[in-house]
């Protein structure tokens, strides 16, 4: 009998596509969107082209109708509000910079809606992300980027788990963007022309510290001192959740030389404002790491790798090392800018190819 | 396909088919024209108008059609709160109940933010409200009292002569609704159209089209109209008549009229088969009031659970893969699932609620229909509790 394959459909071109591979390839697909937005903010939402408002359910159905696959929508509002939005909230206030995608894909897609796929019966899980799945030679499966690195997803899949990837499908990967929208348009699938969507769904419009002014039962740090690297005071800033290692822009201080945030501490309320040398470092130290194409063991005595430190960074070489306690560190041949705490620590083979794991990056 | 959700729609009726095809084709007159086609599709409402209202035992001239139970819902508390305004500085007080549908809750927001004081009654963990919580919320200033008939949901049928008694040996000025959508041609609704002011009804749900409804207002209730424009439906519901949705209407209750009877002993008989054998379901909790053999407490093709342990969504889709057709209780316009109010008012857990499954039957039901469904039930249940 043939596989049964949940498609995870955001109503966007790349995952509808994934849709039509996948039916195409012979698979009974069923087509799914999860349900994230609460009911308050659905119209912002969708009225902002976010992933996955009402607008976005409309077109995954039409997709799903013109495929002639069976479509559910299913309520993932919940373990979208614990997993993500509350985590994201929480770690601003703690001073750090979190990537939502991570926790979205790691506990929503991965945990909650390849369980419920599992549940009605699938063997697996597509999405439309720019990634392919390859077994390495150790053994293990590993995420390695896709065929088009200007569109690489992989940095936001590092945290999955050997038993999830092998039940996880990425047709995507094996395709550049302007061949998934020849083949949306082939298809005759209504979103070939669709843009893409935003970077964070749930802020549309990126004002992310009014966002976390808004969520209910968040203790939302005041106003604070902006100090210098030796610790004297500039001037007063708008709380610690306005800010990211790294900023530069909308800080509103007048500086004669180019000033960015280079520490944010929230036991002190203080965010520092240094030159731009202050934030170039060469170590990098993660926690809560997921082990991937490499075994905690293999990296005892350190292994050369490439990591990135943010989502678009185009990956740095150097030495990773695991600790007995857990964490990790990847000493860059080269000085690496602004690490941001927070942000995911994602580490490659040395060419960059496949995902050996990742953390959470820690002061 | 086995279709168990009849609560969220049902299948239009042969006869009702056949009476509206005419109306839309070759009697296309608009009622309130002078030559004789037009005074065909005038004959036409007129001859529903009677049909809908002998259902309930109404007046004819009591019965006004809507485009739905939602616009007739709208229409009671809105148009009562209008007429209210007009005599009254003060906004005003309602009383209403949490397991109403969403067309009376969201108007009843509505009014509170002209400001309006709502009490929103809490039921007992049947979904019964009582006579004596509707007396007690009373204050000088309340003018509507809305209680549903049936709950769409867990099937509950409210005391509502027992309710409308209590309040009018209180005061006799309060207007008093009930939200009968559920209802209606469904159990024997006489009792409740006489002692109530306005009573909501659909169409679509016993056999008839959609997008069709009433609201009965009893002769001498002032409301003010909802829907503003020609001098349709007596002056109080402007807009040319929906003839062949109003026609249909008045043949899904001339049936239903007909078959009341028989269709409620059917519809109590599978209803109770089918509780009897998901009840060998371990863990299994029914909402509503038990009530075998009984359809006084409970609409008699409700069966409304909480499946411990499983996440009703999936089975549902599970369900759905297999042919058959059922329902959490109520849907977003998404089609995802949505917490139920109504769970949450009699008192069931988050956890419990996720596993709640809807089954509403019909007459047209088989018994094998129902033995198969609740044996696919047992089968998913199973299925999803051992994880795969």
């Amino acid at each position: 009998m043939n596989k049964t394959v949940v498609v995870g459909m955001s109503g966007g071109v790349d995952s509808s596509v994934c849709a039509y591979l996948l039916k195409e390839q012979g698979y009974n697909v069923i087509g799914v969107t999860m349900q994230i937005w609460r009911p308050e903010n659905a119209s912002d939402v969708s009225d902002n082209g976010g992933c996955c408002g009402l607008s976005a359910v409309d077109d995954a159905r039409r997709v799903a109708e013109v495929l002639d696959i069976p479509y559910y929508v299913m309520d993932f509002r919940e373990e979208f509000q614990k997993a993500v939005i509350d985590h994201f909230a929480a770690q601003y206030v703690r001073g750090m910079t979190p990537n939502p995608c991570i926790e979205c894909n790691r506990h929503v897609k991965w945990e909650a809606l390849l369980k419920k796929a599992r549940d009605i019966g699938a063997d697996y899980l597509a999405t439309g992300h720019y990634a392919r799945i390859a077994m390495l030679e150790n053994g293990r499966l590993s995420i390695s980027a896709s065929k088009t690195a200007a569109k690489d997803q992989t940095y936001a899949l590092y945290a999955l788990t050997q038993e999830q990837l092998s039940h996880t499908l990425l047709p995507i990967g094996e395709y550049e963007k302007s061949e998934v929208r020849s083949i949306a348009e082939r298809a005759g699938l209504p979103v070939a022309h669709k843009k893409d969507s935003q970077e964070i769904c749930f802020v549309p419009n990126g004002d992310y510290a009014a966002f976390i002014d808004k969520e209910p039962g968040v203790k939302v740090p005041p106003p604070g001192d902006f100090v210098t690297p030796s610790g004297e005071f500039i001037a007063v800033h708008k709380g610690i959740t306005h800010y990211t290692v790294g900023q530069r822009r909308g800080l509103g201080v007048a500086a004669g030389e180019r000033i960015y945030v280079t520490d944010i501490d929230p036991a002190t309320n203080r965010v520092t404002l240094g030159s731009d040398e202050n934030l170039l470092i060469t170590e990098v130290r993660a926690e809560d790491v997921c082990w991937m194409g490499l075994e905690e063991k293999e990296a005892l005595e350190g292994i050369r790798v490439k990591a990135k430190i943010r989502y678009n960074h185009p990956g740095e070489t150097g030495i990773l090392k695991a600790f007995p306690d857990g964490k990790v560190s990847v000493t860059f041949d080269k000085n690496v800018r602004g690490a941001a705490p927070g942000q995911a620590l994602v580490f490659y083979d040395e060419e960059g190819t496949y995902i050996y794991g990742g953390g959470t990056i820690i002061k | 396909m086995i279709y168990l959700d009849n609560a969220a729609t049902t299948k239009p009726l042969e006869s009702v088919v056949d009476a509206m095809l005419p109306f839309l084709k070759e009697e296309y007159g608009n009622a309130s024209a002078v030559y004789e086609i037009a005074r065909r599709s005038k004959k036409a409402v007129f001859t529903a108008r009677k049909e809908c209202a002998a259902l309930i035992g109404a007046s004819p001239s009591d019965i006004f059609f809507t485009s739905g139970g939602s616009e007739s819902d709208n229409w009671a508390f809105i148009g009562a709160y209008d007429h209210f305004r007009k005599s009254n500085s003060s906004a005003g007080h309602i009383i209403t109940t949490q397991i109403e549908h969403h067309a009376i809750l969201r108007s009843a927001e509505y009014l509170e933010s002209l400001g309006v004081s709502v009490t929103c009654l809490k039921p007992d963990s049947d979904g019964f409200i009582t006579p004596e919580q509707v007396a007690e919320s009373i204050r000088p200033d309340t003018f509507l009292v809305s209680v549903m008939t049936a709950n769409n949901e867990i099937g509950t049928i409210e005391p509502v002569r027992e309710i409308a008694d209590m309040v009018r040996r209180i005061r006799r000025d309060i207007l008093i609704h009930t939200d009968a959508v559920q209802a209606y041609g469904q159990i024997d609704l006489t009792d409740i159209a006489g002692c109530v002011d306005m009573l909501s009804a659909s169409a679509h749900k016993l056999g008839g089209p959609k997008g069709v409804g009433l609201l009965f207002i009893k002769d001498g209730v002032k409301i003010s109209p909802f829907v503003r424009g020609g001098m349709q439906e007596s002056g109080r519901r402007a807009g040319t008549e929906n003839i062949p949705g109003i026609v249909g209407f008045g043949a899904a209750a001339e049936a239903a009229f007909a078959g009341i009877d028989a269709k409620i002993a059917k519809e109590t008989e599978l209803r109770d088969r089918f509780f009897a054998k998901i009840g060998q379901i371990p863990d299994i909790l029914i909402n509503g009031p038990i009530t075998e053999g009984d359809h006084s407490k409970r609409l008699p093709g409700n069966i409304s659970v909480c499946v411990k342990g499983i996440e009703g969504e999936s089975a549902l889709i599970m369900l759905d893969r297999e042919g058959i057709c059922a329902s959490s209780g109520s849907a977003c316009a998404s089609g995802a699932r949505e917490p139920s109010h109504v769970l949450k008012a009699i008192g069931r857990a988050a956890d419990e609620s996720k596993g709640s499954m809807r089954f509403t039957l019909s007459d047209r039901n088989t018994e094998e229909e129902i033995d198969t469904a609740a044996c696919k039930l047992e089968e998913i249940v199973r299925k999803l509790r051992s994880g795969r």
